[in-house]
């Protein structure tokens, strides 16, 4: 099964709907709750930060019998130094995204955290893709 | 711990999910960063929070968390209240600062962490 979602940038009120509906699919398919859980924070850290960072894009999910592949394409800013932003507590997020209790320097690790693969491509002035894999048994 | 004995404890009011306060939570988790919510929290745990935006509910969502308490006489926007009615959830809110709301549910007994 194939999903495609459109993300829209800069809209805080519809930010992680994408989320929320595969998380509904992936439920109402009967897969085991705690790998929901896994697929639903690392995609939603995902979508948070390219609505807070890139402006939007473009989310693709394929499901299979064995995983959940999830790559998520922005054309924003890109990340200079992806190692850095891997780290805990590191954030280049404004006052107003804190405010909205993202920007902790903690979406990148979340993902890796929960994700069994997790692939960060990234060139400055062009955009991110990441890729988020989570295997289903 | 039933929601109404939280309600009632908090001296709280109820925005929506009225219906659901004889509902219980097991465990509680008490933050204002939804990535460390995120990062940390158990599921189906209750959420005190003095973050007051859609991404809360958000959040909450994604945990399978069922209540939130908003602290400090925080109140939760209407497009936060019909974002919570739609996924079934109950909304509180308590007068009390956070670390006074945590301290007097874990003295009525809600002891068990709501972080993993």
């Amino acid at each position: 099964m194939k999903l495609h979602y459109q993300v829209d940038g800069d809209n805080f009120l519809v930010a992680g709907e994408a989320s929320a509906s595969l998380k509904r699919t992936l439920k109402q398919l009967g897969i085991d709750a705690s790998i929901i859980r896994k697929i639903s924070i690392s995609m939603y850290e995902a979508e948070m930060n390219m609505v807070i960072h890139a402006y939007g894009g473009v989310i693709d999910v394929e499901l299979s019998a064995d995983k959940v592949a999830i790559i998520l394409k922005d054309t924003g800013p890109g990340i200079p130094d992806i190692e850095l932003a891997m780290k805990e507590g590191y954030s280049t997020a404004t006052h107003e995204i804190r405010e909205l209790g993202f920007g902790a320097g903690m979406g990148l690790p979340n993902m890796k955290r929960y994700s069994d693969y997790l692939n960060v491509y990234s060139e400055v002035g062009v955009g991110t893709t990441v890729e988020i894999t989570v295997y289903l048994t | 711990m039933k929601i109404e004995e939280i309600r009632h404890i908090l001296e709280a009011n109820v925005w929506v999910g009225e219906e659901r306060l004889e509902g219980e939570v097991h465990a509680a988790c008490g933050c204002d960063l939804m990535s460390d919510v995120l990062a940390f929290a158990k599921e189906e745990v209750l959420l005190l929070t003095g973050l007051v935006n859609p991404q809360v509910i958000r959040t909450a969502e994604m945990l399978d968390i069922k209540a939130i308490v908003f602290v400090r006489g925080k109140v939760p926007t209407q497009d936060m209240i019909t974002m919570a009615k739609q996924k079934s959830m109950t909304i509180l809110s308590t007068e009390y600062p956070l670390y006074i709301a945590c301290g007097k549910l874990y003295r009525m007994g809600l002891m068990n962490e709501g972080e993993a």
